[in-house]
């Protein structure tokens, strides 16, 4: 009988004939914490007098609060700069950029175990690795002892067939599914994405759907390695990390969804839970306080030319603020060299450091009372900006950059009509 | 081990932003007083309404969101005995029991703001004793069950040296 992906890689590094259901110990290939984590997953291991790692690649990324707005957390910062040091765990500091964007970059291979002390560590599962996110007790153990303890999960195959259309993106294919199956329709369980609709998507578009995938409650978001990771990895000078890596014909699955790419239209989470999503058409016309384009989700450099593309020679709505973040230091290199900054700066943008910026409510574009932020990030729950009486409304970047030049929520599928797109 | 207290009812989805605030975020080094903002968002009156030993009683997929085990370790140190739920989402399920957190999964419907339960941790028994009913929740995974004996995820690595789940 055949396996699903996360059979397949769960099986390869615990040494078993993993199943759906078994509880395995496998090898730890990566462990990562972020500034916000860390700090308790260290103190856990000095209460245990553990100073070293055994993951064979550990990591700290100080990026939530990258730089720090506070006293407290440039203590925190101290506390994982001088632990990595002494631990031999490598430091991803402030300016580097978010932890899944670093990750997939630089550090995570097709067929890895990747667990980090982020909910979002399920992004490095487009990738073809068991990624995925656990507290900080767990992945301090994990990268202290070099492996963890895993329930196999059940898989759910979700089988996409043809092309977007244009103005149309993987964020709201996302958007729509996790509409469908609700924000615990996945709980405990794998979601493999798969068919031809997801092999000509790009890997920045690949990396939304598994960025998201915990969003419908799933443990990881598996994607094959195949001819597109290769070249990713080729263009990252990474080439030799690439093996390919595909689930059995004759896996077993819970449940297969199909959905048929062409057919979707952009989507808007409304306030505030994500798996409120609507067509984009419901949206029009909501008044937009703040636009924010980054995160890793859509922090990536295509993100930014598509957001770039529709703010040339355009400005943003007087009433909007519009703040960018890209997700690394490599993207920003890239949109400086790409003239992109230039073009976010004279459309009004502000353009943040690498990092998380106003994501999670740390700082940098916290929202006022009653105040309405549409967003490019993965989350849109109460306070999540910072204030529990703001509202926040998540689309793809697209819907985003078109929105706040119009100062209201708008369907990007307007510009988008006027010329033909490139496949994926 | 019986536990005894009042119930304070939330609904579904308490996701780990409403437990823990993220506007919180500088005092996660330090949990006492971070523990003073439980559940803030959820409920502002909470932490000054609620005696120790009290029951935290919610709907569906309680503690969704991120991976922050801050949000069952306030829970904990606030006093709350334990969390009934209809569901719990997967990292906070995991890090409760890590952190020592009793969860209960069963049908919260008929249980109400006010009740006085009996909880039987070994049994999963839950007596509400204003209304006079009995509940069963739904055991424990083996390896979590483990864990959780052994006071969590640390005290169960020390134990064993190792991970010993079944
Ligand atoms: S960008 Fe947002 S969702 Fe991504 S790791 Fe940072 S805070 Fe979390």
């Amino acid at each position: 009988m055949g396996k699903t992906l996360a059979e397949k890689i769960l099986s390869e590094k615990s040494g078993q004939n993993a199943r759906a259901g078994d509880i395995v110990i496998a090898k730890v290939d990566v462990a990562a914490f972020q500034d916000g984590t860390g700090p308790l997953g260290v103190k856990q291991l000095q209460k245990m007098k553990i100073s070293k790692v055994k993951a064979k690649t550990a990591l700290f990324f100080l990026d939530h609060a990258a730089p720090s707005p506070r006293k407290e957390l440039s203590n925190d910062h101290i506390l994982l700069r001088e632990f990595s040091r002494k631990s031999g765990a490598k430091l991803s500091d402030i300016g580097e950029g978010v932890i899944h964007q670093r990750l997939i970059e630089s550090f995570v291979k097709p067929g890895d175990v990747v667990i980090g002390g982020d909910s979002h560590t399920c992004t490095s599962g487009a990738l073809g690795a068991f990624a995925t996110g656990m507290g900080s007790t767990d992945v301090a153990i994990g990268m202290a002892m070099g492996k963890t303890w895993f329930r196999v999960p059940d898989t759910f195959r979700i089988e996409v067939q043809g092309q977007l259309p244009p103005g149309v993106f993987s964020k709201d294919l996302i958007l729509y599914l996790i509409g469908q199956l609700g924000a615990d329709g996945a709980t405990y369980k794998a979601l493999e994405f798969g068919g031809d609709g997801i092999e000509r998507l790009s890997m920045a578009s690949r990396f939304v759907l598994s960025n998201m995938a915990v969003e419908a409650g799933a443990k990881v978001g598996l994607i094959a390695s195949d001819r597109k990771t290769r070249e990713y990895l080729k263009s990252r000078g990474r080439l030799k990390d690439w093996r390919p890596i595909a689930p059995d014909k004759d896996a077993t699955y819970e449940r297969v969804i199909r959905i048929n790419a062409k057919k979707l239209v952009p989507q808007v989470a409304f306030p505030h839970t994500v798996d409120n999503t609507k067509p984009v058409t419901r949206a029009k016309g909501i008044k937009v306080d703040q636009v924010f384009i980054g995160t890793c989700t859509n922090g990536r450099i295509e993100d930014l030319k598509i957001a770039a593309k529709i703010l040339k020679n355009k400005k943003r709505a007087s009433h909007t603020r519009l703040i960018i973040v890209p997700a690394s230091k490599n993207v920003y290199l890239e949109a400086m060299k790409l003239g992109l900054l230039e073009i976010f700066v004279r459309a009004g943008a502000i353009i943040m450091g690498p990092g998380c910026g106003p994501c999670v409510g740390v700082h940098q574009g916290v929202l006022g009372d009653g105040e309405v932020c549409l967003s490019t990030a993965n989350r849109n729950f109460k306070g999540r900006m910072g204030n529990p009486k703001g509202f926040i409304y998540l689309a793809s970047p697209a819907t985003a950059a078109y929105s706040a030049i119009r100062g209201k929520i708008s369907d990007p599928r307007e510009i988008f009509k006027k010329r033909p797109r490139k496949k994926g | 081990m019986v536990l005894k207290g009042r119930v304070w009812k939330f609904g579904d989805s308490i996701s780990t932003d409403l437990i823990c605030p993220g506007r919180y975020f500088h005092l996660r080094s330090n949990l006492p007083e971070l523990a003073k903002h439980v559940l803030e968002d959820a409920d502002p009156e909470f932490v000054k309404k609620m005696s120790e030993g009290d029951f935290v009683v919610a709907g569906n997929n309680f503690g969704l969101g991120s991976s922050r085990e801050h949000a069952p370790t306030i829970i904990k140190l606030s006093g709350v005995s334990a969390v009934l739920a209809k569901s719990f989402a997967r990292i906070f399920y995991r890090n409760a029991i890590n952190v020592g957190l009793p969860l209960l999964e069963c049908n919260t419907d008929k249980i109400s703001e006010g009740d006085e339960l009996e909880v039987d941790l070994s049994t999963g028994i839950i007596k509400d004793k204003t209304k006079g009913f009995e509940l069963r929740a739904k055991p424990l995974p083996r390896a979590m069950l483990n864990i959780l004996k052994d006071g969590g995820l640390v005290a169960h690595i020390q134990k064993h040296k190792d991970f010993k789940l079944d």
